[in-house]
């Protein structure tokens, strides 16, 4: 993480670039972004020192329309891109956006790695079990019994279980969220980017074109009862009995975090473009 | 997830007061105006428009803290993660309350659901072991809240209530019905 500068300090406001979302309105996403600038801000960072990287899908839409850095990459593959760019340049701040398809079945193996490397990433998942942007699919996280026109009787197939994953994998801060509640969402963030080693935050965000009822998830979630443990044991009980709605962090690890020296350049960028002289 | 808890035992000195209602005013603010981007992007204009309204009245609102404060931009604001109990500001609408169909009814009807909680919040700190100076500027806010619920109130008047199956789209974005 960046230290906080003495400059002036920016708003939530200062990290939203010109270009206007187009998700859905109602959609949890507008206010992941929110929770996003908000944690940026209260952190005392600067666009120029955050990196935002994405995957495919509507959550991750999510750099363009942010003033930081960022690279819209290819489905499923925004970790090791982000991963890459941390051990290249570790005094950026690097956040990296992603869906329940693109981050859990198209990267689920990256997520995996991801988590055992333990690179000082924030990685931040709008969770709204299902695939949006490509008209209502079921996602690894669907529940097995929704009934859709795609999947007549549903899929019959056990959801996926992120935290549990990321624990077991090596996650260093694991957290969830939910839209409805941006500055809850924001705190979030902004104590995962301060925590060091690889930072997972699972965020609810109800698709409310494809899964209106969940709007309902409002009455759904619900403080966690526990404080967060630095226990794996103890937080893998926690979260193998979690119904999915508990909230806040659920646990704080404290693995150091991968930092392997960024190798000395082979090529000066000015060598490199003299690749594209026509 | 935290709710908004009006009545959180808090003590405040004036100046933090005001600038918790200056907050206050501010999210709502730009929470207006992120609706109207959001109406704007899905041809819904006339809800646009109104929301831009709506964005401007708190606007207004906030200029007039700053005057009465003498503050001429952002005073040292609580920190913005703070609020009591957690939560958004009192006065700003959630985001997960917009349909891209909805109707100016519908705006106005979550615009007063937004000034009645302001209300509700701003009487709460009026009843807690506040500096009198803090309870004189709960009751004016709250008293301006409950003009502004009368006005929007008045102003459903003249809106027509949405007809039965107002959100029913012949060209649906859902396909999966």
């Amino acid at each position: 993480m960046n230290a906080p500068l003495t400059a002036a300090a920016l708003a939530a406001k200062d990290f939203k670039s010109d270009y206007k979302p187009v998700w859905c309105p109602g959609c949890g996403d507008y206010s992941v972004l929110s929770a996003i600038t908000k944690a940026l801000a209260t952190l005392g960072l600067r666009p120029e020192n955050v990196a935002v990287i994405s995957g495919i899908g509507c959550s991750s839409r999510i750099p363009a329309y942010t003033t930081c850095y960022g690279f819209h990459g290819v489905h499923g593959r925004a970790l090791p891109a982000a991963t890459g760019l941390k051990a290249a340049r570790p005094d950026l701040t690097v956040l990296v956006a992603s869906g329940d398809g693109d981050g859990y079945s198209i990267g689920g193996n990256h997520f995996l790695h991801a988590c055992r490397r333990n690179v000082d990433l924030t990685y931040i998942v709008m969770d709204n079990h299902v695939y949006g942007m490509t008209k209502g699919q079921p996602s690894p996280t669907t529940e097995p019994d929704w009934s859709s026109k795609l999947a007549p009787g549903g899929t019959g197939l056990r959801e996926f279980h992120p935290l549990v994953i990321a624990l077991a994998s090596g996650a260093n801060y694991i957290a969830r969220g939910f839209s409805g509640d941006p500055n809850g969402c924001a705190a979030l963030i902004a104590e995962a980017v301060r925590h060091p080693g690889f930072s997972f935050v699972e965020i609810l965000s109800p698709c409310v074109t494809f899964r209106p009822e969940q709007r309902e998830w409002k009455q759904a979630v619900r403080p966690s009862p526990v404080a967060p443990t630095d226990d794996p044991a103890r937080a893998a009980r926690r979260l193998m009995t979690d119904d999915g709605f508990n909230l806040g962090v659920l646990y704080k690890g404290s693995r150091p975090p991968f930092a392997g020296e960024p190798a000395a350049p082979t090529h000066a960028v000015q060598d490199l473009e003299k690749g594209f002289e026509l | 997830m935290s709710a908004r808890s009006p009545a959180a035992a808090q003590a405040y000195d004036y100046a933090e007061f005001m600038a918790r209602a200056y907050a206050i005013e501010l999210e709502a603010t730009e929470r207006y105006a992120q609706f109207a981007e959001q109406m704007e992007a899905h041809n819904n204009p006339e809800v646009a428009a109104l929301f831009r309204k709506l964005s401007g009245f708190e606007a207004l609102h906030a200029k007039r803290i700053l005057g009465e404060m003498g503050w001429v931009d952002m005073p040292a604001l609580p920190p913005p993660l703070a609020w009591e109990g957690g939560g958004e500001g009192p006065e700003t609408a959630p985001f997960e309350a917009l349909h891209y169909l909805m109707q100016p009814y519908h705006a106005l009807e979550l615009a007063l659901r937004c000034e009645l909680q302001a209300l509700e919040y701003f009487e709460g700190i009026a009843k807690r072991d506040v500096p009198a100076q803090v309870k004189a500027a709960a009751l004016d806010m709250a008293a301006e809240e409950r003009l502004h619920a009368a006005l929007i109130r008045d102003w459903m008047q003249r809106v027509p209530p949405p007809a039965e199956g107002w959100d029913e789209d012949p060209d649906p974005p859902r396909m999966n019905e």
